[in-house]
Parts: structure tokens; C-alpha cells; sequence
């Protein structure tokens, strides 16, 4: 059997469903931080999986961009988690709820 | 020297403005210790000795120093003005002033008005209108100028021993000083407004000096007095201003009698009611009968002031105007004949009171009321020349006759009522001598100054003319005039008896302090009881040549040449016989009062007086014209007309504010509902809908991140369903 993209895309979208879900759901912040990595993947995975299939390398450099961003946002994200913790001495997403109106 | 009179009136405000400055800071720092040195003891201890001095009561002695500054200024000043006046005179030169050189210096212009060609109803009117500060010198002026300086320099050396001890010593110099150079200006002045001028500040002077002892209730309510009524005479007066502008179209003396001897004769009933303003001026200044109430009442201030301002100087301004504007008079015979009536009246009025005052100053107040009234009826008939004739040697023995006053009271301990005077003629000597001298002056004993200007008067009006009165009147207003001068003769004998002649009436207190004035006070005395027997020398009737004064004054107080008709001089033999009838009325007064006082010690006055109490009371309480004005003005008019305002005001003008409030209460009733509903709905209206949409949203905002993901992943999948769907 050969692999199309179709198998690529079913991929790319379980992960990212899988991703969507942990930040719906989940109520641990680092769980929440490594599904919207996930679904950042599933991107990245789309990205390449169409950059194959049309030819163009445009795909290609944008993954790599995504990368870099998630790269940042995985800094950023580590951050806010220890001054969270420092803050609340807990990193369920439920107990940050200052904003509420 | 002529191109300095400008200075003439300069000094004495100098004098003003260094005394009252060190006044004020000698003032500030009185009582200050180190400022009594020991060197000024000298003249505490003179007060001491010197108990009955009239002002005793202000014993606060001034630095001595301060007090030779203040004499040397304040009668420097005016010896300077003096010294110039005569300089100025002599350098314009007698003969040629009594030829008519009229000599103007303009300082500046004082009020420009640019040309205005509408102006003036009279031919010969002027198109620019101005008014320059500009003194005249002409022969008029120089003779006021001679004697308001040369009396007011003696009056201020007599002042140095009588208000020696006075704690206000350099104000009442800065006072008089003031009044010199206001009464300067009064006579230089060259223009009405300038005149104006001068004549209102010597009003301020005369109500500062009035009640100089402001302290005392009667010298402030009396200096009051002097003010208010002189301001009705000022109204007159500026009202004939305003008058004389309009017709001529300037208030320069030159332009307007020159345009007014010119005059057509339509103009003459608006002379008349100008002339009569101005004529209303002159009574307030000049105490004539409807406004002379605060003349009397004047001699609340020190006694040099009475002799200086009440009695030679400034009274005789309202003369003096009217003189100055004869040439209007002249134009005006029904204005002529207003002033010689309303002076022939009350000159016999205020010698009537004159008779049955007790007071010595009070005699000599209306002595001088009834001199004034004299000066006016020489006016009124025409007989400029005698009225101002009698303005200078009443200056002279008004003058001696005040400060000799002074001088009794000053020997007496501060006492005025002659009821406790007598004998004093061995005691002061030098004021007897010189006040009888005076008293004969004014009495009109031939050969001294009054005679010959009082007779002056009375040959004029018995000569005059009145186009539109019967022809009686002149012999009525002679008649008066001359039974006026019998009564001067009379009270003043009868003065000089009681205060003099017979035995001292006193308590025995004050006797033992009677002592002669010191010689500061006396020497003026000597000296105007000189001029009062040669002063009347410049105008001997009869004699050829011999009326000076009258050649003197002739450019600018007799009637132009050929326009109004001819001066009319009466034969010399009637001359004579009016002059007899004259020292026969004089005699009869005199020796009356010395057959009644001197030697009857009153008896038969006071038998008179019981036989017709009620004219004897009537003249005793002045006719109770104080009393009238009183009821009239103060309570009627003042108050009552009040009161009736306060009701006018209270019904029918407050009817206005009130409707206006009840109109605006209505509308803001109005606009207060609009506001209530309306404009409060809207708002609160506006915060209900917000406070409401804000309940509605807040509940979306749960604070939950994860919330907020779930309803932007259900949004998107909803637009992208949306999209799919109806694409």
C-alpha cells in the first residue's frame, strides 16, 4: 500500500484533535503547554506532508519557522509554569481564575 | 518778575507738602523715647506757665526743632509769596496795569478738546475748545494778590504765638498753607475751571480748619456744615459755568468777557439764569442769606482761621467771582438787581443777630455776614469799584478785629462769652488800642478805612438804576444800607464795651492769668490796625485824583466805553450830604451803645428786651433760621423724604425685583421638573441599560482560559461549518 496524503492529513488531524483536547480538558498547565506542542506538530506535520505533495518548498520553511516560534513559546511557557507555581503552589489551571468578571 | 506769578501759589504748596509730611512722620514716631533732648525743655516749662491757652487741652508738646521748621516753612512759604506778589506787581508796574495791561502766563494746556466749531451760541464764539492752566496779572488779581498775601503772612506770624503750645502745630500750618495756595489760584486763575479750582480747594481748607479740634463734636459737626452747604453754592456755581460755556464756547476770562461785551442783547435772559448760578455760587463761599448758616457756625476753628479765611480771604471770593464776571453782570440788570437785594438784606439781617450775640466771635461773624451782604449790594448796583474797595479794607479791619479777638481769649483762658469779660482795656493794653482802632474802621468814623468804602457803597446805591424796578428801590435799599451801617456802629461799641470798658466779670481765677500777647501776635495787630486807618487812603471820594482804586480797577471793572451806557457820578454836594447823613447814622450807633453799655451797664437793653421778649428771644436764637433748616431740610426733606422714598421704594419699585423673582421662580419651577424627568431619565435611564448589559456579560467572563479556548474553537468550527455549508 502506498501512503498518500490522505494518510499524512488523518495523522496530522488525530494529533492535533488529541492536542485540542488536553487544552480543553486537561487541568494540569505543563499537560496543557505539551498538547498545544502537539498540535503545533500536527501543523508542522500538514505543512511538510503538502509541501511534498505540491512541490514546493514553501511548506518546508514555514515548519521550520513554526519550530523556532515553538521553541520560544516552550521557553516562555516553562516560565510562566515556575511563576505560577511560585505564585499559587499549584499548577491546576482551574485555581487561575483571577480575571474572572 | 511778572512771568513768575506762577510761582506765587507754588511756595505755600510747598510749605503744604513739607509741613504735612513732617507732620505725619513726627506724628508717627510721637512719644518715641530720645526725642525730647534736653535742650527742649524750655518751652514745656512756658506751656506750663502758659495754662489758658485755648487749645491747652492738646498738651502734647512737639519736638522743638520740628516746630521752628515747621514755623520757618509755613510763614516763609507765604513771605516768599508775598515778596513775589509785590515783586510782580511792581514789575508789571502800577501805572500800567490801571490802563488795562493784562498780563496771562499759560503753564501748559490742561485740558484740549480739539476744535469743535458747534459750540457757542454767541458771536465772536471759539472753535477750538481748551482750557489752558494759565494765571492772569491784571489789576484786579494784583490787588487780591497784594493783600490776600500780605494779611495771610501776618496772620501766619500771629499764628506762630497763638498756636505755639498746640500739639497740631504742623498741620495747622500744612492746613494754612494749603489754603494760600488754593486761594491763589482762586484769584490768578485765567479760566473759570482754574478758578473752580482754587475755589473748592479753599472749601477743603476752610472744612480741614473748621474742625481742626476734630475731636471736639461741635468743631467736626460745624466744619460739616460749612462743606455741605457751600456744596449747594457749588452746584450754582458750576451750573453758571456750564452756562457760560455753552454760550461762549470757552471759560477763558479774556475770550468770554470780550465775546460777552459784544453780546447781542437775545442773549440776555440766558445772562440772567447764568449770572444767577453764579450768583448762588457766591453766596455759599461768600455767606449770603440763604446759605450763610455755616458761617457762623465756622468759628468752631481756631481764631487766626476766622480772621485769615472766614472774615478777609476767602469770603470775599464769591465777591471777588463776581467782580471778575461783572462784564456778564452788566449784560444781566435783573441778575444785578437779585445780588444787591439778597446782599442789601443780608447785610441788615446778620447785623440784627450781630446785635444780641454773646459770644465775641459770634458778633464778629455776623459782622462779617453783614459786611459781605455790603460788598454784593455794591455789586448788584453796579458799583464794582466799591465793593472791592470794601473787600480790601475789610480784609484789613476784619482781620485786626479777629485776631484781636483772639488775642482777648487767648488772655483769657480760652473764654468767649462776653457776659464774663470787662475791664480789659488797662490789662491788653496793645489789643485794646488796636481793636478800638478797628472797631472805628468798621463803624465808619470818618477818616479811617471803612468810612471811605462804606460811604463808597452807600453813594453808589443811592445813584442806581434799575431798568426794571420801581424807582423807589434804590432809596429803600439806601435806606437799609445806611440804618445797616448805624447797627454795625451799635453792636460793635457795644463788643468793645463789654469786652474792654467797665469792671471784669470773670472768675477770679482766670484774672490773675490775663496777660498780654506775646509779641508775634501783637505786631500783626499794630500793623493792620495801620492799614485800617490808612487803607482807606487809595479811594478818598470828592478829592481829584484821589480815588486810585478806583482808577486802579477801572480796566476791568467799570463798563466797557459806549456799550452799556456811561458810569454815573453823583454832584459833589450830594456826595457831601450822603456822607454826612452816613457819619450822622455812625455817630448815633456809637454813642447809643456807649450811652447803653459803657455807662449803663446794659440796663436799658435789658429793659427793651423785657418789653418785647419775643423779638428780643427771635433775634437772640438768630431768627431760628438753623432751627428751619433743621425742621425743612434735615428732618423734612433728609428724613422724612426718607422715609417717603423708603416707601416709594418698598411698593412701587421693589414691584419690578419682586415680579422679576416671582417669574423666574415659575420658570425654574419649570426647568427643575424638565430636569427631574427628562434630563435624569436619559442618564439614569443610560446607567440602567448599562448595569444591565454589564450583569449579561460579565457571566462570559469566567476567568478560565480553557472556557475562552473552547468558545474560539467552537466559533471557528461554527464559521467554518457556516462557510462550508452555503458556499
Amino acid at each position: 500500500m502506498t501512503i498518500t496524503i490522505n494518510h499524512f492529513l488523518i495523522v496530522s488531524f488525530l494529533l492535533f484533535t488529541i492536542g485540542l483536547f488536553g487544552v480543553l480538558v486537561r487541568r494540569n498547565f505543563l499537560t496543557v503547554l505539551m498538547s498545544v506542542e502537539l498540535m503545533m506538530n500536527a501543523v508542522n506535520l500538514n505543512l511538510v506532508a503538502f509541501s511534498r505533495r505540491l512541490s514546493s518548498l514553501t511548506g518546508q520553511v514555514f515548519s521550520v519557522f513554526v519550530i523556532t516560534i515553538a521553541a520560544g513559546e516552550a521557553a516562555i511557557g516553562l516560565a510562566l509554569t515556575i511563576s505560577l507555581f511560585r505564585q499559587r503552589k499549584t499548577l491546576n489551571v482551574e485555581e487561575a481564575s483571577t480575571m474572572r468578571g | 518778575m511778572k512771568d513768575l506769578i506762577w510761582a506765587i501759589p507754588l511756595f505755600p504748596l510747598a510749605g503744604f507738602l513739607v509741613n504735612g509730611l513732617v507732620y505725619l512722620l513726627g506724628h508717627r514716631t510721637k512719644g518715641a523715647p530720645g526725642l525730647h533732648d534736653p535742650d527742649g525743655e524750655q518751652p514745656a516749662a512756658e506751656s506750663q506757665k502758659d495754662r489758658g491757652h485755648p487749645h491747652a487741652h492738646m498738651h502734647g508738646e512737639i519736638h522743638p526743632r520740628r516746630k521752628t521748621l515747621h514755623t520757618v516753612v509755613g510763614t516763609g512759604s507765604v513771605a516768599l509769596s508775598c515778596i513775589f506778589a509785590f515783586g510782580a506787581i511792581f514789575d508789571s508796574g502800577l501805572s500800567r496795569l490801571s490802563e488795562g495791561a493784562v498780563h496771562v502766563v499759560t503753564l501748559y494746556r490742561w485740558i484740549p478738546l480739539g476744535v469743535n466749531g458747534a459750540i457757542g451760541q454767541v458771536p465772536g464764539k471759539v472753535a477750538e475748545w481748551f482750557v489752558d492752566a494759565a494765571f492772569r496779572l491784571d489789576s484786579l488779581s494784583a490787588l487780591m494778590i497784594a493783600f490776600v498775601t500780605f494779611v495771610g503772612f501776618l496772620i501766619h506770624v500771629y499764628s506762630v504765638g497763638y498756636m505755639g503750645h498746640d500739639e497740631g502745630y504742623g498741620r495747622y500750618f500744612a492746613y494754612l498753607n494749603l489754603f494760600m495756595f488754593s486761594m491763589l489760584v482762586l484769584v490768578l486763575a485765567d479760566n473759570f475751571l482754574l478758578l473752580f479750582v482754587g475755589w473748592e480747594g479753599v472749601g477743603l481748607c476752610s472744612y480741614l480748619l473748621i474742625g481742626y479740634d476734630y475731636h471736639k463734636k461741635s468743631a467736626a459737626d460745624a466744619g460739616k456744615k460749612a462743606f455741605v452747604v457751600n456744596r449747594i453754592g457749588d452746584f450754582g456755581f458750576i451750573l453758571g459755568i456750564f452756562g457760560v460755556f455753552a454760550l461762549f464756547g470757552s471759560l477763558d476770562f479774556g475770550k468770554v468777557f470780550s465775546a460777552a461785551a459784544a453780546a447781542p442783547a437775545e442773549v440776555t435772559p440766558y445772562m440772567t439764569l447764568v449770572c444767577i448760578c453764579l450768583f448762588v455760587g457766591a453766596c455759599g463761599k461768600s455767606a449770603q442769606f440763604p446759605l450763610y448758616v455755616w458761617l457762623p457756625d465756622a468759628m468752631a476753628g481756631p481764631t487766626p482761621v476766622s480772621a485769615l479765611i472766614h472774615a478777609a480771604t476767602m469770603v470775599t471770593a464769591g465777591v471777588y467771582m463776581v467782580a471778575r464776571c461783572n462784564v456778564l453782570f452788566r449784560l444781566s440788570p435783573d441778575a444785578m438787581l437779585v445780588v444787591a437785594v439778597v446782599g442789601c438784606f443780608t447785610a441788615l439781617f446778620a447785623a440784627t443777630i450781630g446785635l444780641a450775640q454773646n459770644d465775641i466771635k459770634k458778633v464778629l461773624a455776623y459782622s462779617t455776614v453783614s459786611q459781605l451782604g455790603y460788598m454784593f449790594l455794591a455789586c448788584g448796583v453796579g458799583a464794582f469799584v466799591a465793593g472791592m474797595f470794601h473787600v480790601l479794607t475789610h480784609a484789613f479791619f476784619k482781620a485786626c478785629l479777629f485776631l484781636g479777638s483772639g488775642s482777648v481769649i487767648h488772655a483769657l483762658s480760652g473764654e468767649q462769652d462776653l457776659r464774663r469779660m470787662g475791664g480789659l482795656a488797662l490789662k491788653i493794653r496793645t489789643t485794646y488800642l488796636t481793636f478800638l482802632v478797628a472797631t472805628l474802621a468798621i463803624a465808619g468814623v470818618p477818616l479811617l478805612a471803612g468810612f471811605f468804602s462804606k460811604d463808597a457803597i452807600l453813594a453808589a446805591v443811592f445813584e442806581a438804576r434799575f431798568p426794571s424796578a420801581p424807582v423807589w428801590l434804590p432809596r429803600v435799599l439806601w435806606t437799609v444800607a445806611i440804618f445797616t451801617a448805624g447797627l454795625t456802629a451799635f453792636y460793635m461799641f457795644r463788643l468793645v464795651s463789654l469786652t474792654f470798658w467797665g469792671v471784669y466779670r470773670g472768675s477770679p481765677d482766670q484774672e490773675k492769668q490775663i496777660h498780654e500777647s506775646p509779641r508775634s501776635m501783637t505786631v500783626p495787630l499794630i500793623v493792620l490796625a495801620f492799614l485800617s486807618v490808612v487803607g482807606g487812603y487809595v479811594g478818598v471820594p470828592i478829592v481829584h485824583g484821589g480815588d486810585r482804586i478806583g482808577e486802579f480797577l477801572s480796566p476791568i471793572l467799570l463798563p466797557i466805553a459806549g456799550a452799556h451806557g456811561q458810569e454815573h457820578h453823583a454832584p459833589v454836594s450830594l456826595e457831601l450830604l450822603l456822607m454826612g447823613a452816613s457819619v450822622a447814622v455812625a455817630t448815633t450807633g456809637i454813642l447809643l451803645a456807649l450811652i447803653w453799655y459803657a455807662r449803663g451797664n446794659g440796663e436799658t437793653p435789658a429793659r427793651l428786651a423785657q418789653r418785647w421778649p419775643g423779638v428780643y428771644r427771635a433775634i437772640l436764637n438768630k431768627y431760628y433760621v438753623d432751627e428751619a433748616y433743621g425742621a425743612v431740610f434735615v428732618e423734612g426733606l433728609g428724613k422724612g423724604g426718607g422715609r417717603f422714598l423708603w416707601d416709594v421704594d418698598a411698593t412701587v419699585v421693589d414691584l419690578i425685583p419682586n415680579g422679576a423673582a416671582a417669574v423666574t421662580r415659575a420658570s425654574s419651577w419649570i426647568s427643575s421638573l424638565f430636569d427631574q424627568y427628562v434630563v435624569d431619565g436619559l442618564v439614569n435611564g443610560l446607567a440602567d441599560t448599562l448595569q444591565a448589559g454589564y450583569r449579561l456579560f460579565k457571566s462570559a467572563q469566567t476567568g478560565h482560559v480553557q472556557n475562552y479556548a473552547l468558545v474560539m474553537g467552537v466559533g471557528i468550527f461554527a464559521i467554518v461549518a457556516v462557510y462550508l455549508v452555503f458556499r
